[in-house]
């Protein structure tokens, strides 16, 4: 099932378009990481799914509807914004009493547990909050809320590296408890590492890579030997980067079958490295993309 | 969302009724004792006052009620919390506004209530003078602090702080242009379109020395014009001297300017004057009147309150429009 279906999106923003031509499926069940360098549209295309923006040209669909079309699809589609906003003013008790005014699938239980076991006090006014304790409120809303999605917008910028370690391991706590699709951006791939299983490379608004993690780790291959042509390489194997010196060749391959060319040193690659290939090369190879499901 | 609303918008509420109840003490403890009164010359910073007072309120809706519903959530990004509960856009504006609406209609019509009562001696004395010395409850000024005009002016401003709020997104410009505006309709409706909300009356008498209430001349010393009484209680929009083919005339006519007393010439001596008036008869000049009498006091407050409500609809409609488009 697909949880989130765009088509040619595209936003513009008086003069600039933050997002062109995007284009991308994600599938239900998952938890999809969205990287890519700033400016890359990921925000913009977290907005626009959560009905917060809407775009310009194309389509976009989530859990089957229009975002922020009515009370039906708001219900169904969670959303925390990058700065993870709360109401300064109001408690964390006032907070869960907003959630729970407002949202008729809300689930009082585990919002009152999830605080406890924060330990964060119901009485304390949302602004004294520390950045890690306000986006962990923030989520608390989205998560018992009940939606079928949830769309993460950077939502561990902020945080120091121990605050993003337990913020992370918590969602994923609560992703598996409750089986809901999770979309989170972020410009780290080693937070994403952590807790995705399904990864989205956005370039220039462009889906440069997509798939299973644990796919992309096994499929990808760093080739080193003596300096050669790419072209010479089998039809199968698809070069996401090449570098070349004197004497050297360093090619980035995606395959499925095996390297069978002894002249090739191979070694895989880290999901980090793999994206900054994928994100510092992005003419190379386009031919490749298509291909990548 | 009731609950949220109130939760949000209870302090500014409640610290201008809390005001509210202040100026409605002092009101009812001064008001018993102008009853029955003739001269109210001591109450002139207290008929001043509540006059300011309504003014101020529709300015203190728009600029701390309507304004930062919008804006502070703008500012602060809670418009992305809100906004992605099970609660569309348009019920989350249509509570706020909806609240924010009856509040400000209660508050002024609270205050317009008491102010009338208390100042209802004194307006009764007014609508009897036929001189300028008392200023009528029909008159441009006190006209707005009377009666249930406040209530649409309340209206307004707080639909015109939303609205504005919406296009600014910033609480300050927001509230600066709340101002703004809303001062400029306060002041252009009463100058240019209550006087047309019914068609005026005319009325044309003979110039009779002992009626005439004000002279006034050029820095030359030429006459340029004359007052007569007014009809009692009544809004007068020009009182003005026409010659036979029925003309204003001013400057007034040279066979006047040497009869009549000069400014500064010490105090006029009254057969001079009538007989200087009896020449502008004898040559068919007369003294015409444009007016709203004082009867249309409650027709004008019902048109004026629908002015102020249509446009609060307007506003209300634009605000409904533009939050679709809100991020």
């Amino acid at each position: 099932m697909t949880v989130l279906r765009a088509q040619g999106l595209g936003k513009k923003y008086k003069r600039n378009w933050a997002l062109t031509g995007c284009s991308l499926e994600i599938e239900a069940g998952h938890v999809t990481g969205l990287v890519g360098p700033n400016g890359a549209g990921k925000s913009t295309l977290l907005n626009i799914a959560s009905g917060m923006l809407e775009p310009t040209t194309g389509t976009i669909e989530v859990c089957g509807g229009v975002p922020g079309s009515g009370p039906d699809q708001l219900a169904k589609v969670g959303y925390v914004a990058q700065s993870t906003p709360v109401y300064t003013g109001l408690t964390i008790e006032e907070h869960l009493r907003l959630g729970a005014h407002l949202n008729p699938r809300w689930d009082d239980s585990l919002a009152t547990k999830r605080v406890e076991r924060l330990g964060l006090d119901p009485k304390q006014a949302a602004g004294k909050l520390s950045g890690g304790q306000r986006a962990q409120l923030a989520l608390t809303l989205g998560i018992a809320k009940r939606p079928e999605l949830l769309l993460l917008d950077e939502p561990v910028a902020a945080l120091d590296p121990l605050a993003r370690r337990e913020f992370l391991q918590d969602l994923m706590e609560s992703v598996a408890e409750h089986g809901l699709s999770v979309v989170m951006s972020s410009h780290l791939v080693n937070d994403l590492e952590r807790v995705c299983d399904h990864l989205v490379v956005l370039v220039a608004s462009e889906v440069r890579v997509m798939g299973d993690v644990d796919e992309l780790l096994a499929s990808h291959h760093r080739l080193s030997g003596p300096r050669r042509e790419v072209d010479s390489l089998p039809a199968d194997q698809h070069v996401i980067s090449a570098k070349h010196t004197d004497r050297q060749t360093t090619v980035l391959v995606r395959t499925e079958a095996p390297i069978l060319d002894p002249a090739w040193t191979v070694a895989q690659l880290g999901l980090e490295d793999l994206v900054l290939e994928y994100m510092s090369n992005p003419v190379a190879t386009r031919p490749a993309l298509e291909v990548l499901r | 969302m009731t609950w949220l609303t109130w939760r949000q918008f209870r302090l500014p509420a409640l610290s201008v009724f809390a005001a509210l109840v202040l100026i409605g003490v002092v009101l009812g403890i001064t008001g018993p004792e102008l009853v029955g009164r003739t001269n109210f010359s001591d109450q002139d910073t207290m008929f001043g006052g509540t006059i300011l007072v309504l003014y101020l309120l529709p300015a203190v809706i728009g600029v701390f009620w309507g304004v930062p519903m919008i804006t502070r959530e703008l500012e602060s990004g809670t418009h992305s919390l809100v906004w992605n509960q099970t609660v569309t856009r348009k019920r989350w504006l249509a509570t706020k506004l909806g609240f924010g609406l009856l509040a400000a209609m209660v508050a002024a019509g609270l205050l317009g209530w008491a102010v009338s009562w208390w100042a209802s001696p004194i307006d009764t004395l007014a609508a009897a003078q036929t001189d300028r010395g008392m200023l009528s409850r029909i008159a441009p000024v006190v006209f707005g602090a009377r009666g249930i005009v406040p209530i649409g002016y309340a209206a307004f401003a707080l639909a015109l702080g939303v609205a504005v709020g919406m296009l600014l997104k910033r609480t300050v410009a927001a509230m600066a242009v709340t101002l703004v505006v809303l001062a400029a309709v306060l002041l252009l409706v009463p100058n240019f379109v209550r006087p047309y909300l019914l068609p005026p009356q005319q009325m044309t008498i003979a110039i009779v020395g002992e009626d005439i209430t004000n002279i006034s001349g050029d820095e030359t010393g030429a006459v340029q014009e004359i007052g007569v009484r007014n009809p009692a209680g009544a809004w007068v929009l020009a009182n003005e001297t026409i010659d036979p083919n029925g003309n204003v005339a001013s400057p007034l006519p040279d066979f006047v300017q040497n009869c009549l007393p000069r400014p500064g010439g010490g105090p006029p001596e009254r057969g001079g004057l009538e007989q200087c008036m009896a020449q502008l008869g004898a040559h068919g000049y007369q003294q015409r009147l444009t007016y709203q009498p004082g009867s249309r006091f409650w027709p004008l407050q019902w048109l004026e309150l629908a002015l102020f409500l249509a446009m609060t609809a307007l506003l209300t409609w634009f605000s409904f429009r533009r939050v679709r488009h809100l991020s």
